[in-house]
């Protein structure tokens, strides 16, 4: 057990568990931030997907002991409103069946958008084709990764 | 430890003023042109609303509360279901907030998620609630405004009477009205009037899914509760011994829990569960079959060839037919077991007290898993609460209350409140799989290349009946024998989107393609002229309605341009399952001698469209799955363990491998149907068709990635 000081959505916190917990369990079970799911738990699907600095990871396999100083934001602290302009494009094109890999769909789209704010649709199949929806919502990301791109 | 304290869900939902239908936390009304009203919360609305019925309650404020009794897995219903109740009450949808209702036999017919079924189920119910309700508010108006009901008008959430220039919202007379006799028999509008019916209201829950709130089962949190994982028995094992002690030894895991063939590692959060659960040494030992997928070819193979089988239809004289045949085809198709795998992996929260008990999870069949608690702690189901939450997806897999179960005996077993949450290793190994068949079919065709007789012999695991005896081509065909063969496996088998259809339909719509080409025939006008015999003409009992199938068929000719560009190569399919029709046609293009399967077109007769956004989801949602798992999905066993234990090995469809869907409906005046499951069976069949007509090659196992055909040739999805 060691005590890990985390910086999430732009607080500190302090935890005291083992040195291998993953991020992912530190939010949902110890910070009850839950907006971060798990569904595979070996970095295949991105329903876990955070920013770490800004960059998309798969928080179900970063240890918490690899965190130190970074920038933890998760989809609670994406916005103070819920009006980041990629869930106002979420929320336009209407894009969840179940909605459960949404969060991490949103957080991978937000991340690739900082970096290629103009991107062509190829470019956004290959960015978002890390994160599985069950439900085969894919044209609806698309679409709202596109409309976001727009408003960014 | 260190837990850090937090909200339940129950604080928090109180806090957030839960869902609002289009209106959303935070949002103030008084910034819209509608008259200045003070933002309730959900709970203030509640406080001093009064109950029309099961499903709705309106405030004296205006704002109305409408309870929506199925559980919500991506279909939809939690935003359906209010549209039509507020169609009919002509509500301001601005001012509707919808809550997810608890379980309650008492109060709802059909409380689950399953087959499609809701809709066509609740369409009359969930009316006639919005027009009772309408009807008392009018008659409490009138009775205040001393003018006959008959001269009142609403819309939009506010009663008016012309005559003396008096409006009201419905708040202002909820007092009354409530106190008022409802009618037995109400009218309910013209669908031609409908105004909140056939609109794309979105998402009701869209803004907590996109800001990472708590709606899901795996998100459920009290204190003091603990967490549980277990380790369950390979299939057709029992356990010998357990060795618990590195399992028990891990920080933060408090107990060992046995019941049954299953161990439970219990504790103060997940982590310490999932590595206990890889610490503990349970022996198994043969209890029943062990299988193999290797088992279950030879079975299947020997079953088709030699088993006994259950005639299930019988027309003409087959046998003479075929004996008379100028030519007979025939074709073995065969697929492999699936897991669901929903995204979010079964979960379920327990807390056994005594003779009571509270369930609280993510479940297809509340009602279900409510009598399964109380048999196993024999006390009456009335003890026991059961109350939903969102589910991240179900595909079948929470019509099962195998996890209702564990949560109960464990939480039972450590006297305390327990969430239950399996692993997606849990979830692929843990059983109640669509079951691998195995198909026989048979076509005799006389001389003009009409199909004269038709056999379809199916081999089925666990379940009654592997076939679908008064679909297609059924009443169709003068001479035609449909026969299953029943095989029980150890593995657990249960309803998968689209039960039995989900591979039957590729299986029978890729064979009747095999069909028509054999007879020389176009496969469109082959489907159309067994269809006109069906309806001049039709032999014995039809189980589906053919103008409508028929409406599909030549809309989807026509949408998809069949035939007509000689560079694409098509391949056609349609299905009636749920009570619904689709069509699909599947388009290839050549690319450096693969085929690329560019884009399906579907055509769709639900009946009446309730939200075409919801609609438009279900398909596209329903075609991608069909195409993701007949490409590339497959689950084998190796002594009774899956070989695929999570999604590096069992492969799901990804935003890269999806085609252009383009989407029809037709409009047939008929009342809705069911619309999660029908579009998926056809879709199998339309690709496995295309990629007939491009290659040569007929794929008649799943998943076509694997099957030999494509050993040399790649075999490729993507837009253009």
């Amino acid at each position: 057990m060691a005590s890990f000081n985390l910086k999430v959505n732009g607080k500190s916190h302090q935890v005291d568990v083992e040195d291998d917990t993953p991020l992912l369990w530190v939010l949902r079970d110890h910070l009850g931030l839950v907006g971060t799911k798990f569904s595979c738990g070996i970095a295949q699907c991105g329903a876990c997907t955070v920013h770490l600095n800004g960059n998309p990871t798969f928080s179900c396999v970063t240890p918490i002991s690899s965190v130190g100083n970074s920038e933890v934001t998760t989809i609670e602290g994406l916005s103070e409103n819920g009006d980041h302009p990629v869930q106002k494009a979420w929320e336009e094109v209407d894009v969840a069946q179940c909605g459960y890999c949404q969060g991490g769909q949103i957080m991978q789209a937000v991340a690739f958008l900082k970096q290629n704010p103009n991107p062509s649709m190829e470019e956004i199949d290959n960015a978002m084709n890390r994160n599985i929806c069950r439900c085969g919502t894919y044209h609806k990301i698309r679409e709202a990764v596109a409309e976001a791109a727009k408003n960014m | 430890m260190k837990t850090v304290k937090r909200e339940s869900r129950r604080d928090f939902l109180k806090a957030a003023g839960l869902t609002a239908g289009g209106l959303f936390i935070g949002f103030n009304w008084s910034s819209c042109d509608s008259p200045k009203v003070e933002v309730l919360s959900t709970e203030q609305v509640l406080a001093n609303a009064k109950n029309f019925n099961a499903y709705l309650s309106i405030a004296p404020s205006g704002d109305v509360v409408i309870y929506s009794p199925n559980p919500e897995l991506g279909q939809n219903i939690k935003t359906s279901f209010p549209m039509v109740v507020a169609e009919e009450l002509d509500a301001d949808w601005s001012k509707v907030r919808v809550l997810q209702a608890n379980l309650d036999t008492e109060k709802y017919d059909r409380q689950l998620t399953g087959g499609s079924g809701a809709m066509p189920h609740s369409w009359e119910r969930l009316r006639k609630a919005g027009a009772t309700a309408k009807y008392v508010l009018v008659a409490a108006a009138a009775k205040a405004w001393n003018v006959p009901a008959e001269e009142i008008s609403v819309e939009n959430g506010i009663i008016s009477h012309k005559g003396s220039g008096k409006s009201g919202h419905f708040g202002e007379f909820v007092g009354e009205a409530a106190q008022m006799e409802t009618p037995e028999e109400v009218t309910l509008k013209d669908k031609k009037d409908f105004k909140i019916i056939g609109t794309p209201v979105k998402n009701v829950d869209a803004r907590e899914i996109y800001t990472g709130k708590p709606l899901f089962g795996l998100d459920f949190y009290r204190e003091g509760m603990k967490h549980a994982m277990v380790q369950r028995a390979p299939f057709g094992m029992k356990i010998k011994s357990v060795e618990d002690g590195a399992a028990r030894a891990v920080a933060g895991v408090t107990d060992v829990v046995t019941f049954g063939n299953s161990v439970a590692v219990v504790g103060d959060s997940t982590w310490p569960l999932l590595k206990a659960k890889k610490l503990l040494r349970v022996e198994y030992e043969p209890d029943g079959t062990v299988e193999s997928t290797a088992d279950h070819d030879r079975i299947f193979q020997d079953l088709i060839a030699n088993g006994k089988a259950e005639v299930r239809r019988e027309d003409g004289n087959v046998k003479s037919a075929f004996a008379n045949a100028a030519k007979v085809v025939s074709a073995e198709y065969q697929c492999p077991f699936l897991a669901h795998s929903p995204m979010e992996p079964e979960n379920f929260f327990a807390h056994v007290q005594g003779d009571r008990c509270e369930l609280i999870g993510p479940t297809q069949t509340p009602d279900r898993a409510r009598q399964t608690a109380a048999q196993i702690l024999g006390i009456p189901a009335e003890n026991l609460t059961v109350e939903i939450t969102r589910l991240g997806g179900g595909f079948g897999r929470r019509l099962r209350a195998d996890f209702v179960e564990e949560a109960v005996h464990i939480s039972k077993a450590i006297n305390a409140p327990v969430k239950l949450t399996w692993s997606r290793e849990d979830e692929l190994t843990g059983g109640a799989y669509r079951p691998a068949v195995r198909y026989r079919f048979e076509a005799a065709l006389d001389e003009s290349g009409t199909m004269i007789g038709y056999k379809l012999r199916g081999v089925g695991m666990n379940a009654g009946n592997s076939t679908r005896e008064n679909n297609f081509p059924s009443g169709a065909v003068d001479n035609l024998l449909i026969e299953n063969i029943n095989y029980d496996s150890s593995i657990t088998t249960n309803a998968w989107r689209a039960p039995i259809t989900n591979f039957l339909a590729y299986a029978e719509q890729s064979f009747l393609d095999e069909v028509a080409l054999e007879a020389g025939k176009d496969p469109v006008a082959f489907r159309l002229e067994l269809l006109d015999r069906a309806k001049n003409n039709p032999v014995g009992r039809l189980g589906y309605d053919v103008d409508r199938m028929i409406g599909v068929v030549k809309t989807a000719a026509e949408k998809s341009n069949w035939g007509k560009n000689s560079n694409v190569k098509q391949g056609f399919s349609v299905y009636f399952s749920h009570r619904s029709y689709v069509a699909q046609v599947a388009d290839i293009e050549m690319e450096g001698g693969s085929p690329v399967l560019k884009k399906i077109t579907a055509v769709t007769d639900c009946g009446m469209v309730v939200n075409p956004t919801g609609a438009n989801h279900q398909v596209r949602g329903g075609i991608v799955d069909g195409m993701g798992h007949a490409m590339y999905t497959n689950l084998t066993f190796e002594n009774g363990v899956p070989k695929q234990r999570n999604y590096d090995l069992y492969r799901l469809i990804r935003m890269k491998e999806v085609p252009e869907i383009e989407t029809h409906f037709v409009d047939s005046g008929y009342d809705p149907t069911g619309l999660g499951e029908p579009a998926l069976p056809p879709t199998g069949g339309a690709i496995a068709n295309a990629i007939f007509a491009a290659t040569g090659r007929r794929l008649r196992s799943q998943p076509f990635i694997e099957q030999k055909e494509f050993s040399d040739v790649k075999l490729e999805i993507r837009r253009s």
